[in-house]
């Protein structure tokens, strides 16, 4: 069953990618859509299985490879981690398939655009169900490659282009640590299997790696560079930038990958090598830190743009900044809680804002929407379920995780825990703020484009069946699942798959925070919508006058820090002016004159020689033969053979 | 002692006829020369008591290859004049290498005599109680019986290879089919026509 | 002695009995049949080899020994066996539509490889030089008829006179090794050899330059390599491709088994001759491939230069550089088929081209051929992640770690000037004008191309198969 899981959407991405052209794409749609629905229903299935049912697994596919100490399986690891995971992956990527049925009706490259998205699943699920870290790396590059490939999916727009390079570049550094966090795992354990490294962490305690000749704690240095792959794929503070930019691609594809799954992987990996980061508390401070900046930076950004797929994905650099505050300060099955509930409440506003685009004939600039609500009310209530969720409303999905995430910063003791607490707390003011003020200038005021308004029409079914599903599942998957991920239940449900060092009693002392801690994120939440509402609907020349009044700040913010400009400046200038004059000095005048071209003229020299050697003559044959043998003779006559 | 005189007689006439093989002008006489080293060869044989092998290179080489071989040759224009253009440019350099391998051995052999640790011929010993021809058709087929079989793979290989290289159906070709030459009938061999004179016939 | 005569155990010679028995049977059957039955046979033949094939994996493990301990079925038998078997019957395949088009389809043609692959069979499980040699020259034989099987073409004809000529010089040479090592050795039998050589001499040395040098001469091994770009050339394509590949497997096989379990020990010795012939292949195939026109010629000097890398791995004389070659020599012959598959499908209305400009455009008028071709030519080029780089990789780090290092070094740099004429194709094939496109490539090619060219894109993924296949057999060996 795990093994269908898994390979399902593998299968239909190849009959989508090798046949699509020949079966069409109609057919290629459905089969995609439809193993990816069977893989859902397992999925579940084994979360029941699993998580309720107790009933870890370790199937062993096949050996991979065997290189000296180096021996990897293909294993498919079944615990409460992995098929939260499966759950996740599989059911958001269904709905996306589904979804993009409507969506993506009008392109000609259907078949390529399944096949991506399938192959994409295929890797993600790789990456969830690995049992050792070449298998996770596999599935990690193995997402990013599907990104890149999604992102630029119409290839033809230079700016879709330009976004999948720069979001293969950037994780490109974060990978670099990734592996060298392997490498370093394998050095010190001499393993690179989940297993045998768990069981002998706690015996590297203390032990340290000579880097660059400096004496590095080997479990922090190697949960530092872990986590710099995390941030890479997670878009966590410094390697963020790729993520907005990525938007460029089709919005399922936003919806699927930078927003419930790919992007999480960080965390997930974070989750599942919790026994490393136990013993590493000064790694867990710096994950707290990035996690909390990050939160904090994303939503100050979001708080001005106005391209509606970019706020939701700022917000989503911002609700990964979470997720990884909760794992910084040792609440793994929180921070596991959130990514499970915001992977609903995110694809659904990203799909909802797909259905917008869809609507205004693919504007995504929401000073030129307003008053779309009665246009589109389906749309309208969808959107407003998953900001409702997103900002933490009472009972809904996020009020549950985003809460418990505040409190378990505050509880936590590590030292950064309450820098943490400080950034999460004003991050939900402001993600209030942008939440609302997006649904506003969208939906409520009046109608700023009127070529567009008047053209703007309900999505078709097959798209707004899986907002509902969506929508749903914003709601209900908060409080069912309270106990298990924050409450009570944790050591039962997750049992082996998180570890928590001796003396992390987060989970504990969490439920036992003030009251006034209780109840703040929820003031917060409603502070923002009430200035988002005063801003927007009441006075909406505020925002105008503050943003010239304030026009330094409003433009640092509108241009995101400033980041793409610095990295420009840092990077990626001196890297193209290094390269070109390498280029031009280094290989074309060094290295071409002495090297290649001087080299290969002699080559040919030698050549011709050595043609002129077959003559064709049968003597001449015979005698190298004979002569050859004589040479080696007299060599053992006086040389060898001693 | 005459034992290792007719050892060096027969070696060295043998070498001698190899030698005049490849320096006589005249192919019959290189295949002459031929015999007479197979023959030698043959002594070299008998010396060491195998007289089984003796009598069946006698017989087979000198008696049905040689000849046949002989037969070729004679059959064959072959120019060996101009087969043998170049012989005397090259003969330097095959002398050459001829003399250093020859060097080299004498070498090897005198100096593994002269420190004791020659050749270390296995003396297989000589049955007493059966004949030599005996003491082959004993192990041949059995002992021996893979090599046997896998040296007949080999020669027929050989013939298959002739056979495919040379043989051509030729087409056009007469051959003699007795039973329809008995079958014949004057009905079926003459056809009587009458010849208006002066005007020939059509054939 | 009457005692003596019971029948040896024939089990473990059961693949090259009924590779040998079937080719008389079909010999039967094409005497009589006449040319009609041409198709038949052949399709029997590769349904033969494949039974054979079968019946060698089908086999009780373990090592095997038979008639007296001439015969020697063991691990880097099977392997080595597998390989060859499949070679031939790759060969076969391609074979069918070139000499339907030639018309000389002629039954004879897989009667004499299914007899080659017998002697390629007894040739890797020989146990004693005279095994060694009948073996050899079953093999030897049925080549040297292929070779000119082409009998009215005098290219065909020249190249089988060439290449029995000079294998007769070279099996000359071979024999006297062996006379001497019989003589210095008192035994055939390998092991025993062993024994007797550790305790040195120059007559056994001398023996073993001898026979070694016959050995080069069947891998086409520098400086005994003279023969081959004629050869290549001259022959049936058909032919050329099939020398180049199970030839060379059941050649390597022989090498190995020879240095490996009769010199062990005196490795010293003969790891000096590999070294030299090793690093000569190399750098000869590399260099003088580059000034080539004809595609068969330069395959030639390719082919010259790989047996020269996979000889670096036995230059190394241990268990890991055995296995490197096995690997080696494995990649190599998928490799070099789907190349041969490639070649023969370079066929316009007017007949065969065998020229390199004649490929070029071929990403124009048929771009999945272009590709695989491209793909093959990069992988025998040695570029990763194709399968031709762990190739090279395995035998490399063999030698290093038996300390070869300039071996190592050399055959990297002789592998960067090999390259360059492998990207030349590329580059033809790709940036040139196109040229008429070819006729379109039959049936038996197109399998053949796509066996190849799978693997080698996907070698990289799931080695795990011929990796631990060839680590047992090479365990075998020692």
């Amino acid at each position: 069953m795990y093994q269908a899981i898994v390979f399902l959407p593998l299968i239909g991405c190849l009959i989508a990618g090798l046949f699509g052209r020949v079966i069409g794409p109609r057919p290629s749609e459905l089969v995609t859509t439809l193993l990816l629905f069977a893989s859902m229903v397992l999925s579940w299935i084994a979360l029941a299985q699993v998580g309720f049912g107790h009933h870890d697994e370790r199937i062993v596919l096949m050996n991979w490879m065997t290189s000296g100490n180096l021996k990897v399986d293909w294993a498919l690891r079944i615990d409460t981690l992995t098929t939260v995971m499966l759950v996740v992956v599989t059911t958001v990527s269904a709905l996306v398939h589904l979804y993009s049925i409507g969506y993506m009706h009008e392109d000609p490259h259907r078949p390529r655009f399944f096949a991506y998205l399938s192959l994409f699943t295929f890797a993600m699920l790789a990456l969830v169900t690995a049992d050792n870290l070449a298998q996770l790396f596999f599935g990690w590059e193995g997402v990013g490659l599907a990104s890149y490939l999604l992102i630029g999916f119409w290839y033809h727009k230079p700016e879709a282009n330009a976004a999948a390079i720069k979001a293969f570049v950037v994780n490109r550094v974060g990978d670099f640590g990734f592996a060298i966090g392997i490498f370093a795992i394998f050095m010190m354990t001499g393993s690179i299997d989940f297993d045998i490294i768990f069981a002998q962490a706690p015996a590297l305690v203390g032990k340290t790696i000579n880097f660059f000749g400096w004496q590095a704690d080997a479990l922090t240095l190697i949960c530092l560079f872990l986590f710099m792959g995390a941030m890479g794929k997670s878009a966590q503070f410094l390697l963020h930038t790729w993520l907005p930019d990525a938007m460029e691609g089709p919005t399922p594809v936003s919806a699927l990958i930078h927003a419930a799954t790919m992007v999480t992987a960080g965390v997930f990996m974070v989750a599942r090598l919790s026994p490393l980061f136990e013993l590493a508390p000064t790694a867990q401070t710096v994950v707290i830190f990035f996690g909390a900046t990050t939160a904090l930076f994303a939503a100050t950004i979001g708080l001005v743009q106005n391209d509606i797929k970019r706020i939701v994905a700022y917000s989503t650099c911002s609700q990964l900044g979470y997720m990884f505050v909760a794992m910084g300060v040792g609440a793994y099955s929180v921070g596991m809680y959130h990514l499970f509930t915001h992977a609903f409440f995110k694809a659904l506003l990203f799909l909802g804002s797909g259905s917008v685009i869809h609507a205004m004939h693919h504007e995504q600039d929401i000073r030129h929407m307003g008053g779309l609500k009665s246009k589109i009310p389906f749309t309208y209530w969808m959107m407003v379920i998953g900001t409702l969720a997103l900002t933490g409303f009472p009972f809904t999905a996020g009020y549950f995780s985003k809460d418990a995430i505040i409190e378990a910063a505050y509880a936590g003791k590590n030292p950064m825990a309450i820098y943490g607490f400080v950034c999460t707390v004003a991050a939900a003011l402001l993600t209030s703020f942008y939440s609302w003020r997006l649904i506003f200038k969208t939906f409520h005021g009046k109608p700023h484009d009127h070529h567009h308004y008047d053209g703007a029409h309900e999505s078709p079914y097959v798209m707004l069946v899986p907002l509902g599903a969506l929508a749903a599942g914003s709601i209900l998957a908060g409080w069912p699942f309270y106990e298990y991920f924050a409450g009570h239940h944790v050591a039962d449900f997750f049992r082996a798959s998180l570890t928590f060092a001796q003396g992390n009693t987060i989970l504990d002392d969490m439920h036992h925070v003030p009251k006034a801690v209780v109840f703040t994120p929820t003031v917060m939440m409603a502070l923002g919508f009430l200035l988002a509402y005063q801003f927007y609907i009441r006075r909406p020349d505020i925002p105008v006058s503050l943003a010239q009044q304030h026009s330094v700040l409003y433009r640092f913010l509108l241009n995101k820090w400033y980041f793409d400009e610095l990295y420009d400046f840092i990077f990626v200038r001196p890297a193209k002016w290094l390269g070109y004059t390498l280029w031009k000095r280094g290989d074309g005048w060094l290295i071409d004159g002495f090297g290649p071209d001087g080299v290969s003229a002699r080559v040919l020299d030698v050549t011709r020689n050595v043609v002129r050697l077959q003559t064709g003559y049968l003597y001449h044959y015979a005698f190298s033969m004979l002569i050859g043998a004589a040479l080696l003779i007299t060599w053992f006559m006086f040389a060898g053979a001693h | 002692m005459i034992p290792a005189l007719f050892f060096y007689l027969f070696a060295g006439i043998c070498i001698a006829s190899a030698l005049m093989v490849i320096a006589s002008r005249n192919p019959v006489h290189s295949v002459l020369y031929l015999i007479l080293a197979f023959v030698n060869a043959a002594g070299l044989f008998l010396l060491l008591g195998a007289e089984f092998l003796a009598m069946i290179l006698v017989v087979v080489y000198v008696g049905a290859v040689a000849v046949l071989f002989l037969f070729v040759v004679m059959m064959l224009d072959v120019d060996f004049a101009e087969l043998r253009e170049g012989f005397l440019q090259y003969l330097p350099v095959g002398a050459l290498v001829g003399v250093i391998f020859l060097a080299e051995i004498l070498l090897v052999v005198g100096a593994a005599t002269i420190g004791g640790g020659g050749p270390r011929v296995v003396v297989a010993p000589i049955p007493t109680d059966v004949s030599n021809t005996e003491a082959i058709g004993l192990v041949l087929y059995t002992k021996y019986l893979y090599f046997f079989q896998a040296a007949g793979v080999i020669l027929l290989v050989a013939m298959i290879g002739a056979i495919v290289l040379t043989l051509r159906h030729r087409t056009g070709v007469k051959r003699q089919n007795i039973a329809e030459q008995v079958a014949r009938t004057p009905e079926t061999a003459i056809e009587v026509r009458k010849v208006k004179s002066g005007q020939g016939l059509e054939v | 002695m009457t005692a003596s005569a019971q029948i040896p155990d024939l089990l473990p010679v059961l693949p090259e009995i009924v590779l040998i028995v079937g080719a008389l049977a079909l010999l039967m059957v094409g005497a009589y049949g006449g040319e009609r039955s041409s198709p038949l046979v052949n399709v029997a033949s590769i349904m033969l080899l494949a039974a054979a094939a079968a019946i060698v994996t089908w086999l009780p493990s373990g090592k095997l020994v038979t008639f007296g301990g001439s015969f020697v079925l063991d691990d880097f038998a099977r392997f080595l066996k597998v390989l060859a078997l499949g070679g031939s019957a790759a060969a076969i395949l391609m074979s069918l539509d070139y000499f339907r088009r030639e018309k000389i389809l002629k039954f004879e043609y897989p009667v004499l490889i299914l007899l080659a692959t017998a002697g390629m069979g007894m040739l890797v499980s020989a146990g004693d030089l005279i095994a060694l040699y009948l073996g050899l020259e079953l093999m030897s034989l049925s080549l040297y008829v292929i070779a000119a099987f082409n009998r009215d073409s005098a290219k065909s004809t020249e190249a089988g006179l060439k290449y029995f000529v000079l294998g007769a010089l070279s099996s000359g040479m071979l024999l006297y090794g062996c006379s001497l090592i019989y003589g210095y050795t008192g035994t055939i039998a390998f092991p025993g050899i062993a024994q007797a050589a550790a305790q040195g001499g120059l007559g056994v040395t001398f023996g073993l330059v001898f026979l070694l040098a016959g050995l080069c001469f069947k891998v086409s091994a520098v400086p005994f390599h003279m023969w081959t770009p004629d050869v290549y050339e001259g022959a049936p394509t058909p032919v050329t491709a099939f020398f180049a590949s199970a030839p060379k497997v059941a050649a390597m096989a022989i090498f190995m088994r020879v240095a490996i379990s009769a010199f062990p020990t005196i490795l010293v010795q003969w790891q000096q001759i590999l070294v030299f012939v090793a690093i000569a292949s190399m750098a000869l195939g590399s260099f003088a491939a580059i000034g080539q026109r004809n595609i068969k010629r330069l395959m030639a000097y390719s082919s010259i230069g790989h047996m020269g890398f996979a000889l670096v791995g036995l230059a190394a004389g241990t268990q890991a550089g055995v296995q490197g070659v096995l690997v080696y020599i494995s990649i190599y012959l998928l490799m070099t088929l789907g190349t041969f598959a490639c070649i023969l499908s370079m066929k316009r209305p007017g007949g065969m081209v065998e020229d390199i400009s004649d490929l070029a455009g071929l990403s124009r008028t048929s771009p999945t051929m272009a590709f695989l071709l491209a793909m093959l030519l990069f992988s025998l080029a040695g570029i990763p992640p194709l399968a031709g780089f762990f190739a090279k990789f395995y035998v490399f780090i063999a030698a290093i770690n038996a300390g070869l290092y300039a071996l190592a070094v050399i055959g990297v740099l002789t592998s960067v000037v090999g390259a360059y004429y492998y990207l030349m194709i590329v580059k033809i094939m790709y940036f040139d004008e196109p040229q008429r496109s070819f006729d379109p490539m039959p049936r038996e090619q197109v399998v053949v191309l796509a066996v190849a060219g799978l693997f080698n894109l996907l070698f990289f993924a799931y080695p795990a198969p011929l990796l631990d296949a060839a680590t047992a057999a090479a365990k075998s060996l020692f």
